[in-house]
């Protein structure tokens, strides 16, 4: 039983699982019901409607992974992030990254891990982005790091003095079901920390200092209607721990790295593909975030989606790396889709900024 | 070949297909059932507890997949589903106890 846990305290990676590679994920994703045609895959279904090959309309997100270290091992995570990943973005593709911020026609950017504030120089970058203008400057943070050690209990000042918007994961309202996914104490550290946020204005009703929180399901099943989920999530919140927050995104887990690990090891894999290609919405592939982002990778790669990027599948074009940037180029691209691509588009869809269809 | 089972899980998916058999009855319970369990004076979520409670004491093992799914993406806790059985199974065993009156009448009438 303790070994269990401890197995669970570590990433793929370290534990040198064979889902800890890539290609072992894709393949898994390719064979089995889909390889057979008991289900369809993702790109037949999506040229029932058109919609074969997916295209980029226009660039609205930049959404940057500074280092997959993390001081929680969440055992859905798809980055398979944890304190024993070593991958952490340099200060000079971060150079690399402010030159395109600085030119860029999107009007959000989005800091993503691990926990992005564990990156040595976080704060520089922060400092430097929030230089740029952005309209929407969002930094994803698990709200634990903000209690974790002395040198992050500064953080939501931190957050307030450069105008971030704070988005962070809270998977439940209750004790266990946060524990549960994502490690013994979190909960109740978690809520210290947003009431914390909410000391310094973030997420007060009327603040600008905005904070959402994501919630995503603790298990193999999908997220429920959104606008109802928030508002369980804000009575419940705010009557037995005085928090506000703003929004509540619902995101659907996909089937990559650790959660497709789960998904196998509890035998619920071929089951919870089925939901998501039962839940399938042709409405969401309008709107899917992939059609808007672009991702790019500690080490200064370029990918669809961030989910993309824990496969290791590049975006498709002779422009790969940051430091050949070129929007236009880039735009004009075909995004790579897999099996996977079918938790963006089950029910009201889901991208990091929750549902994206009714 | 024939399922070895009376309840085989596979055949919650095929639940659509009565309609082929009848279409038009089909398709008028099913819209019934769409419409039941949308928002109303209830919200989507009262009603997925309570259709867990009925799932319970119907024995409906089909129901019971699929409203604990239900119910688990709406984001109710296993206490408060456990606590909705409890309803379903206080009103099922209150049910045959209250007919115990019906029995001490019989009883009270027929001795002397």
């Amino acid at each position: 039983m303790l070994k269990e846990k401890n197995k669970k305290q570590q990433s793929l990676h370290k534990r040198h699982s064979e889902l800890a590679v890539a290609n072992k994920q894709l393949e898994k994703l390719s064979n089995g019901i889909f390889a057979s045609g008991e289900l369809p895959t993702f790109s037949e279904k999506i040229k029932e409607t058109d919609q074969f090959p997916l295209r980029p309309n226009k660039l609205e997100i930049l959404q940057i992974n500074v280092g997959y270290m993390c001081n929680q091992v969440c055992e859905h995570c798809h980055v398979d992030a944890g304190p024993d990943r070593k991958e952490i973005m340099t200060r000079e593709t971060m150079m690399q990254c402010l030159e395109v911020i600085k030119t860029t026609g999107a009007h959000t950017l989005d800091l993503t891990g691990g926990a992005p504030e564990m990156n040595p120089d976080f704060r520089w970058f922060v400092d430097e982005a929030s230089k740029a203008g952005i309209k929407d400057f969002i930094v994803r943070s698990n709200l634990t790091i903000i209690r974790a050690n002395k040198k992050y209990y500064d953080l939501p000042d931190f957050f307030k003095s450069h105008n971030v918007h704070v988005v962070s994961s809270m998977p439940h309202w209750t004790r266990g079901k946060t524990d549960k996914q994502r490690g013994e104490g979190v909960f109740d550290l978690s809520i210290k920390a947003l009431q914390e946020l909410n000391a310094v204005g973030y997420g007060m009703p009327d603040s600008d200092l905005r904070l959402d929180l994501v919630y995503n399901p603790s298990g193999a099943f999908l997220p429920g209607n959104q606008a109802s989920l928030e508002k369980e999530f804000k009575h419940a919140l705010l009557e037995d721990f005085g928090i506000h927050f703003h929004n509540l995104f619902a995101i659907t887990n996909l089937p990559v790295s650790r959660f497709l690990d789960y998904l196998i090891a509890s035998e619920n894999y071929e089951d919870y593909m089925y939901s998501l290609v039962e839940a399938y919405n042709p409405a969401a592939v309008k709107n899917v975030m992939c059609r808007n982002t672009i991702s790019i990778s500690w080490d200064g790669y370029l990918y669809d989606c961030d989910f993309n990027q824990m496969l290791e599948l590049k975006v498709a074009s002779k422009i790969q790396h940051i430091s050949e940037y070129n929007e236009a180029v880039l735009n004009d691209r075909k995004i790579i889709i897999s099996q996977h691509c079918y938790g963006c588009t089950a029910g009201a869809g889901s991208s990091c900024q929750g549902a994206v269809a009714e | 070949m024939a399922s070895h089972n009376y309840y085989d899980p596979a055949d919650l998916k095929k639940f659509g297909n009565i309609t082929e058999w009848s279409k038009e009855l089909g398709d008028k319970f099913f819209d019934y059932y769409g419409k039941v369990f949308e928002e109303g004076a209830l919200t989507a979520r009262e009603k997925a507890l309570i259709a867990l409670a009925v799932a319970h004491t119907e024995q409906c093992p089909y129901c019971i997949d699929a409203y604990t799914k239900d119910t688990l993406q709406r984001g109710v806790t296993k206490e408060q589903m456990m606590e909705a059985i409890h309803v379903g199974a206080a009103i099922k065993s209150g049910a045959t106890l209250v007919h115990g009156v019906m029995m001490m009448n019989k009883v009270n009438k027929l001795e002397m």
